[in-house]
């Protein structure tokens, strides 16, 4: 009896979503074994990480502002994924967003008008464009390999901000600290629900899911998006331009991750900071997997890795563990994620002879 | 002047010596036809493993070690996802980077503030006392010889021995070695593992030599570097040499560029490796027909053995 994997003639439908929830279960209890290695009480431990954060009203409304970021970034990037496009520089992207976004908000400082929080967000889209256009242009243009030059520029993106909160931006009353004047109320986003910090951004995210799922689900261009992953070759045929792929989810992945960095900037942040993000658009790599690469799907996995940030930080209150707990727990899940995922394209048999 | 010379090249040295490990690592991975995007998890385990060794224990040689293996088994992970679970290279080796960061955080709470001296400098007897070629070829720490020593090794296993032959046809074509009958994925596996503890043990340069202490995701990029440098040097040892020392020489100019008296932002200048690294790519990757030559033709492509 030895086991071996027999590739399948179609996709296990059912394994594609049994996936996600089999990952969640195995990095639950290698959780409960990192916990015991760490000697501390396990079933308290998970309580304490993964329900505790999420008992009050006020910790769902948490639960949202953590996820805004992550579902905006998920969604977008699930696109470039789809047709092969490795964008993994959409925490420098986020940052552009920010510094764009916030830039705005400093040039209007202590000023009123309704048109200061639009422009302030579409500052933010175009800065996530722009930075992600660079990368689609090197790629284009080039043929540099992507992942890299994106993952680069996000280095010389934190630099930048660096730069700007020490010098030109800095706070003139800040006792100089590293860090930006405090936005304007015009320059804010409102909340939605008094005593929390749930603010528009969580409406702006769910809307972007439901126009990303309807342009894949119904334009030409999530048709060629699908085409180009699955069967380059024949979305080549078929006379799709490759370059435009590339071009379009690097856009829009740049433009929704610009979002986000804005919203963190002008909704709960309310300043430019020397950091601006814990990781969102690294963490939204793995948002876009477990979502299954789909804009609904991304939405359930951006509301369960919010949670890995809101337990992380509860358990170092409570605890005193280390924040990078949570990182670990998302690395885990991301494991166990790809290796069930073998179950779309193969079943597990047992041979009764030799293999 | 030219004191400032010779301390001016020591520090590239020791700012190369990190990606030369790692890059050296990641080409004979990839040569395998395996890419694995997570080097930079990997250093970091070693970074922390090696620190953690060495400022509990003493010895040099045993936290070296561990560096290594602290990587390598950080690449078991990702053999076992790619070879025996089929997963896709790219999202694997990224999961490797974003776990290893959170993993050497993790081990390496208790260790911020602690101290360490940083790896001693071994005078070789005679050839040092050299004037300037001495300081320069022939003073350096043991991990410095060590890199160099490694570079020579895999220069001869890659070009003279049957190992590296049979390494390059697992990598160009994993059909054709399949059907000679060698085993693909175990190939693969030990190339992965060897390019995990290449990566740990650059990783160790950096926070036992470069500077010597622990600061959570304290290699800041270098692994996507090496990355970027095998590409760079078209899969050939000789030439990641070249590159990891150009890049070095990059990095420490922004130590020495306010010295020489250029008043420029320090974020600006330490921007520069990271904008080479774009301009690198770039003026390489666009003669796309040497970049498929040099490439192994089966690079980042899964193989299920059989059926």
């Amino acid at each position: 009896m030895k086991p071996y994997l027999e590739r399948r003639q179609l996709e296990s439908k059912l394994w594609t979503y049994m996936s996600p929830v089999l990952a969640l279960l195995l990095t639950l209890l290698a959780g409960a074994l990192l916990f015991r290695i760490m000697s501390v009480e396990v079933a308290p431990a998970l309580y304490i990480f993964f329900i505790e954060p999420i008992s009050t009203s006020y910790g769902l409304s948490e639960l949202w502002v953590k996820a805004t970021p992550l579902i905006l970034i998920g969604v977008a990037l699930s696109l470039g994924f789809r047709a092969g496009v490795w964008n993994i520089g959409a925490e420098g992207q986020l940052i552009l967003g920010g510094i764009f976004g916030g830039g705005v908000a400093l040039l209007f400082y202590e000023q009123e008008g309704f048109y200061i929080l639009p422009l302030i967000l579409l500052a933010g889209v175009l800065g996530g464009m722009l930075w992600a256009g660079i990368v689609a242009w090197l790629r284009t243009r080039f043929n540099a390999n992507e992942i890299l030059t994106s993952l680069m520029l996000t280095y010389v993106a934190e630099l930048l901000l660096s730069y700007l909160i020490h010098g030109p931006w800095k706070d003139p009353e800040g006792y100089s600290f590293p860090q930006s004047r405090i936005f304007s109320d015009s320059a804010l986003l409102p909340v939605i629900a008094d005593g929390t910090r749930l603010h528009l951004g969580a409406v702006i995210a769910v809307v972007v899911v439901l126009i990303a799922w309807g342009v894949l689900a119904r334009t030409r261009l999530g048709f060629q998006i699908k085409v180009m992953g699955d069967a380059p070759d024949a979305g080549t045929y078929a006379g799709f331009s490759h370059k435009k792929v590339i071009w379009m989810t690097l856009l829009m992945s740049g433009g929704a991750a610009g979002l986000a960095g804005v919203i963190e900037v002008v909704g709960p942040i309310g300043q430019l900071l020397p950091s601006i993000s814990p990781g969102y658009g690294f963490t939204a790599i793995i948002v876009a997997y477990v979502g299954r690469l789909h804009p609904v799907g991304v939405l359930f996995a951006g509301l369960l890795l919010a949670l890995s940030y809101l337990g992380g930080e509860s358990a170092q209150i409570e605890l005193n563990l280390p924040l990078a707990v949570g990182g670990v727990f998302q690395g885990l899940l991301l494991f166990f994620l790809l290796a069930c995922d073998v179950l779309i394209h193969y079943r597990l048999r047992l041979s009764p002879n030799k293999a | 002047m030219f004191d400032i010379l010779i301390l001016a090249l020591l520090t590239v040295i020791t700012a190369a010596t990190p990606l030369l490990f790692a890059a050296l690592g990641e080409m004979i991975t990839e040569k395998s036809g395996v890419l694995n995007l997570g080097v930079e998890g990997m250093m970091l385990m070693g970074a922390i493993a090696g620190f953690i060794v060495v400022t509990q224990t003493d010895s040099i040689l045993l936290a070296i070690i561990m560096s290594a293996v602290a990587g390598a088994a950080l690449a078991g992970i990702f053999a076992i996802l790619v070879l025996v679970f089929q997963a896709r290279q790219v999202p694997a080796g990224l999961a490797l980077t974003i776990f290893g960061v959170g993993l050497s955080a993790l081990l390496g709470q208790s260790m911020i503030g602690v101290a360490y001296t940083g790896l001693p400098k071994i005078a070789i007897p005679g050839l040092a006392s050299i004037p300037v070629l001495g300081d320069l070829l022939f003073n350096h720490d043991i991990m410095v010889y060590l890199s160099i020593v490694m570079l020579l090794l895999i220069r001869y296993f890659m070009n003279r021995t049957r190992g590296g032959l049979i390494l390059r046809a697992v990598g160009d074509s994993h059909d054709a070695a399949h059907a000679l009958g060698y085993r693909v994925n175990l190939i693969r596996g030990l190339a992965i593992l060897f390019g995990g503890a290449m990566a740990g043990l650059g990783g160790a340069y950096v926070s036992m030599a470069y500077s010597p202490l622990w600061v959570e995701g304290m290699t800041a990029g270098r692994g996507w570097i090496a990355l970027a440098l095998v590409v760079f040097a078209s899969w050939r040892p000789t030439r990641i040499l070249l590159g990891a020392y150009l890049f070095g020489g990059i990095t420490i100019l922004q130590l020495h560029a306010q010295a020489i008296g250029i008043n420029v932002p320090s974020q600006v200048m330490s921007m520069l490796p990271y904008l080479a690294t774009i301009l690198v790519l770039v003026l390489i990757s666009r003669d796309r027909v040497r970049i498929k030559l040099n490439a192994p033709a089966s690079l980042g492509k899964p193989f299920h053995p059989g059926h």
